[in-house]
């Protein structure tokens, strides 16, 4: 049984629907990626996962639990983390605050799981008073991270986590995505860089028009004429 | 020395006293935008509630001839907290919460908000009259202190026990409230929430909950504000209603959603306004013996006249906003 399965979901936010039967399943130990053209309810998709948009038909479930419609401080106890691509950090808190916001919904102690992120990104420990709003974007998207996985997520959703970065710190985040899903948390991301994140993908999501065109590993997309012609430039 | 005596007497301690009451109140205002997005024009008629509230139990204890050694109105004060929160809750589930729902625009919740005022205040008339009334009307004394300064002059420092008191209460709930925002779990969510609250919404934070508890410490900080305001001055139904416009110019000022600019916006306003309704000409008197007698010093030389001390306010605020249009610290602008 997959840990996330979207099944046929239909969604929007009111007016005609955006999402026109997506499918998406995820095992604990995948890198899931979902690539597509401007439009095709890349965003979208993540964000219905999370409820933050209305699901209307079709299912999503999350190991057992049937999660569409649900809303974030429901879906993070489960063991779902979301970082959004845009203001995903809170710049007039510090980037230590920051970092307990992500375990708002723990009530253990959380100092361990702070060294793991500290360790993970040393660079965070020396900026850990500074307000979050004084760093760079490279830096931001990492506070951005490390807020999502305080919560201990089991699945952990990126909305474009490379965009803006120049490609030092593209190459950056990706490898602490591989890490963090070596550590046992299945990864569902959306990215622009579509032949790059598709490289390291064990699942990838063809979207246009809300729904899915090519399903399968990332290696297989890339070396698909067809998904090469249409969706990867060539 | 007895003109700086004077000046202490009616700037500093005026000032302190009215800075003290503008901070409380621009401090809820101010809270409430941060986390709900909209001025709560109401703000004011929830100090004068809360100060009603106040007057209805000290009431009770002086009826049944309970007297303490410090002003009634400061020890029932927690009591009239509790209950101008269960309105201020009452408020927002009926009027606010619905409209929120519906994915109302903050200039909606505003006109809501006119409404709960006149609504508040319609209640309070029907119950209490256009009157004024004093706590200290029912056998409880004004104790008024006076500090000695006969080695410097004549005249001595005067101020009232319950303006000691007002300053000593304003510093332990803004310490407080510090601690709460800078230490404790739901209070860096307050934080997080009035600084980007869709990411507070997907970090899992309950912001329901959050937006109870702004207005449970709104509506605290209120009642404490229009109590200790009316055991300076006296109480009526207009009592922080004619307050509000400067509470929200302090708010601005301080920059939306600040809370420690509120603070700051509040005491500069406080004693701005003070100081431009102060009569120069008593300071400059003294001088009139020296200067050649062709120089003749007016009996009134303040700013403004005291009728017009509110403009003041509106002053800096234009000023401000000017100058630094989000704030002194730097607030939300929409």
């Amino acid at each position: 049984m997959p840990l996330i399965e979207v099944k046929d979901v239909v969604g929007g936010y009111g007016g005609a629907p955006i999402l026109n039967g997506v499918n998406i399943a995820i095992e604990q130990s995948d890198i899931g990626v979902i690539v597509g053209p401007n439009g095709a309810g890349k965003s979208t998709t993540l964000k219905a996962i999370f409820g933050l948009l209305k699901v209307t038909t079709g299912s999503i479930v999350f190991e057992g639990h049937e999660i569409a419609n649900s809303l974030p401080d429901k879906l993070v106890p489960l063991g779902l983390s979301f970082v959004p691509q845009e203001k995903n950090v809170f710049t007039s808190l510090s980037v230590e605050e920051n970092l307990e916001m992500g375990a708002f919904t723990r009530r253990d102690d959380i100092t361990g799981t702070l060294e793991e992120i500290y360790t993970m990104f040393p660079v965070l420990k020396e900026k850990r008073r500074q307000p979050a709003g004084e760093l760079s974007g490279g830096q931001r998207q990492m506070v951005a991270m490390g807020r999502a996985l305080m919560s201990k997520p089991r699945l952990l959703m990126l909305d474009e986590p490379s965009a803006g970065l120049s490609p030092r710190y593209v190459l950056e985040i990706f490898e602490h995505i591989v890490t963090v899903n070596k550590a046992g948390v299945a990864i569902l991301m959306v990215e622009q860089n579509a032949r790059q994140a598709l490289a390291f993908a064990s699942r990838g999501f063809v979207l246009s028009q809300g729904q899915n065109r090519f399903t399968g590993s990332g290696p297989e997309l890339i070396a698909d004429p067809e998904v090469a012609k249409s969706f990867l430039g060539g | 020395m007895d003109i700086l005596v004077f000046f202490i007497n009616k700037v500093v301690i005026a000032g302190t006293v009215l800075g003290s009451i503008y901070a409380l109140g621009a401090i809820g205002a101010t809270l409430i935008f941060g986390i709900l997005r909209f001025a709560h024009f109401a703000h004011g008629d929830m100090m004068t509630l809360g100060a009603f509230f106040s007057f209805l139990i000290a009431l009770l204890f002086y009826h049944y001839g309970i007297f303490l050694p410090i002003p009634m109105g400061f020890v029932v004060m927690p009591l009239a907290m509790l209950l101008t929160i269960g309105v201020a809750l009452g408020i927002d589930k009926t009027i606010y919460a619905p409209l929120r729902k519906r994915g109302a625009r903050p200039v909606t919740l505003l006109i809501a908000s006119i409404g709960a005022t006149l609504m508040m205040q319609g209640l309070i008339r029907l119950f209490f009259g256009t009157g004024q009334y004093s706590f200290f009307d029912y056998g409880e004394p004004k104790t008024i202190i006076k500090l000695d300064m006969s080695w410097a002059g004549s005249r001595p420092i005067t101020f009232t026990e319950p303006q000691v008191l007002m300053v000593i209460v304003t510093v332990v709930l803004v310490l407080i409230l510090n601690y709460f925002l800078t230490a404790t779990r739901f209070g860096k969510a307050m934080r997080a929430m009035a600084d980007n609250a869709d990411l507070a919404q997907v970090s899992g934070i309950n912001t329901q909950l959050v937006v109870r508890l702004t207005w449970v410490i709104a509506a605290a900080l209120a009642c404490a504000a229009g109590t200790m305001l009316s055991l300076d001055v006296s109480l009526k139904p207009d009592l922080a209603f004619n307050i509000i416009l400067p509470i929200f110019a302090a708010a601005i000022v301080g920059g939306l959603g600040q809370v420690y600019g509120a603070i700051a916006g509040g005491f500069l306003l406080g004693f701005a306004e003070t100081l431009g309704v102060f009569n120069w000409a008593t300071i400059l008197r003294p001088l009139g013996n020296v200067l050649p007698s062709w120089i003749v010093i007016p009996p009134d030389l303040s700013l403004v006249p005291t009728e017009y001390k509110l403009t003041v306010s509106f002053v800096i605020l234009v000023i401000t906003l000017l100058w630094r249009p989000t704030g002194i610290f730097k607030g939300a602008s929409t």
